[in-house]
């Protein structure tokens, strides 16, 4: 959950929980869980919700959360873990893993048995089938590998969790969210990227013209970020947002997206790395291109 | 700041970022007999390090790698970026140490320490099993709080103030010494080592020890079935055209 909405993330993990095939228990923690509690519980593959209150938990303190996400596993010895690969998964389920002494693992993107789990490694550049030793499973998952779950299940029980120690160590001072009414891009179906030939900042209107008329996220790689072209919440690559629905293609950056269904990429530099898994490619002037692709849509 | 920090900053060498990596043919792993170097992440981990140091002197700071005897090279160059002190805990030729092996010999380590570091700055990732978990279980291991994939790091007489990089934008905590950091692209720029640095950071201390003088069980809790290369895409078709794109996009890929 975050700010009093399910996280897009959260229903790719639940997905991914159904196909373990047991009884899927939700836990939503936050400043007043109960909203979200019950709209959870009416996702199919549901039987449970566990609702924690605390302003630390809303705001995904990992202490805070790590000590609640240990208190309900030594209560209910649940034999899997899941959540989604976001910030806050990244954050939480390791930490948490370690307390209980198992060995998480990380951005999956298939499940082949109760304990076997696929996931890439070396950027993306190979994929590896791992067996999980330990009693219980903690596994964050690559939401654009699996479907979302959709609602129209039973009404799900709601009860509250156990009571957990409050850490209270760290302080939460603020954050600065970059605002957008375009879809989010770890969960749009059709994303526009631009990279260091975007040139600056203000040439990006060029893709948010182009992304509104297709209903897309804006993205960009590494190089635009660092360059300030835009914030770093739209950085696509091994290290930035996975997504999977157009760069020169370095390693990293495919990384991020090769797993699309149809990639379009537009380059001047009819060399450039993206073509060879671009399955478009335009070889123009993208300051021709793309106003002209956005006037013909 | 305190008046003295002590600073641990763990570093791994993994195959080099620029190198395009190759499933073997038995399909166990990827072939090793390439170039490799300082994770990307662990170089910015070092460069905050030495930042700090900068600013304040009476600041020490200890690289540390677990692994072979090859760790050693990833070692000097963190002592030549300008650590002060390096710490090998060495296992065997083909040996795996996974995340949660490494968190218990960095805390196995501390716990040793007569003079305890003030704080441990790691790479957020390791770009070879790409897994983010090193910093959080050392963090949740010691029980000190963690500040993850940071941006900026700034001091607050006893606290530190933390920009993380988070999905949507940043967000700022405070939190109390000893901590946890983890690195993000965005942190620094990392410097280059000068060839005096180099050949400086062969005098500096390089201490030895192993995971069984630590008391540290390393054995995998996740065994490695099967690697693969990933399903290779079928591309480069080339469009002449804006028009003709659109066509191919409506009526080939039926995607707009």
């Amino acid at each position: 959950m975050y700010n009093g909405v399910i996280a897009a993330a959260t229903l790719n993990a639940l997905s991914a929980a159904n196909q373990l095939g047991g009884s899927v228990t939700a836990l939503v923690a936050g400043d007043a869980p109960e909203a979200v509690a019950k709209s959870i519980g009416d996702y199919q593959g549901v039987s449970k919700v566990l609702t924690a209150a605390n302003a630390a938990y809303e705001k995904n303190i990992a202490e805070d959360v790590t000590s609640l996400l240990v208190a309900i596993q030594n209560k209910y010895n649940f034999t899997h873990i899941v959540g989604g690969h976001t910030a806050v998964g990244k954050n939480v389920f390791p930490r948490a893993a370690a307390l209980l002494d198992v060995a998480p693992i990380s951005d999956i993107t298939a499940v082949e048995s109760n304990d076997t789990f696929v996931r890439p490694i070396y950027a993306g550049n190979a994929i590896a089938t791992v067996k999980s030793n330990d009693a219980v499973k903690f596994v964050t998952v690559r939401g654009t590998a699996f479907e979302a779950a959709v609602a129209g299940g039973d009404a799900a029980a709601v009860e509250a969790a156990p009571d957990a120690e409050k850490v209270g160590i760290t302080e939460w001072v603020g954050e600065d969210i970059q605002k957008s009414d375009r879809p989010d891009l770890g969960s749009a179906s059709r994303v526009i990227s631009g990279g260091r030939g975007m040139k600056n900042g203000e040439n990006f209107k060029l893709l948010y013209d182009m992304a509104d008329k297709l209903g897309a996220a804006v993205g960009a790689s590494r190089a635009a970020v660092d360059a300030g072209f835009v914030d770093n919440s739209l950085q696509v690559g091994q290290t930035g947002k996975i997504v999977a629905p157009g760069i020169s293609g370095a390693i990293q950056h495919l990384a991020g997206m090769k797993d699309s269904k149809t990639i379009v990429a537009i380059n001047k530099d009819a060399d450039a790395p993206i073509f060879q898994v671009a399955d478009y490619g335009l070889v123009a002037d993208l300051f021709d291109a793309v106003p002209e692709i956005t006037e013909k849509l | 700041m305190s008046k003295t920090l002590r600073i641990f900053v763990p570093v791994k060498r993994v195959i080099d970022y620029a190198v395009k990596v190759r499933v073997n043919p038995s399909k166990t792993d990827v072939d090793r007999n390439v170039k490799h170097s300082m994770n990307p992440f662990d170089e910015i981990a070092v460069e905050e390090a030495v930042r700090i140091k900068t600013k304040n002197k009476e600041t020490e700071v200890v690289a540390i790698s677990c692994g072979s005897a090859k760790a050693q090279e990833t070692l000097r160059t963190a002592l030549a970026m300008g650590a002060d002190s390096a710490v090998h805990i060495e296992v065997k030729d083909d040996t795996t140490l996974q995340p949660l092996a490494v968190a218990k010999l960095l805390r196995a380590y501390t716990d040793k320490q007569e003079k305890k570091p003030d704080m441990f700055i790691l790479g957020k990732q390791a770009i070879d099993d790409d897994a983010n978990q090193t910093g959080q279980m050392l963090a949740g291991l010691l029980n000190w709080p963690q500040a993850t994939f940071a941006s900026k790091v700034e001091f607050e007489g006893e606290s530190l103030k933390v920009t993380r990089e988070i999905d949507g934008g940043l967000e700022t905590l405070k939190t109390k010494m000893p901590a946890i950091i983890t690195t993000d692209l965005r942190l620094n720029e990392p410097r280059y080592a000068s060839l005096p640095n180099i050949m400086k950071a062969k005098k500096k201390p390089l201490a030895k020890i192993t995971p069984e003088e630590l008391g540290v069980d390393i054995t995998p809790r996740i065994e490695t079935l099967k690697v693969e290369e990933p399903a290779k895409r079928q591309g480069g078709r080339m469009v002449e055209s804006v028009d003709e794109l659109l066509d191919k996009l409506k009526n080939e890929a039926k995607v707009l």
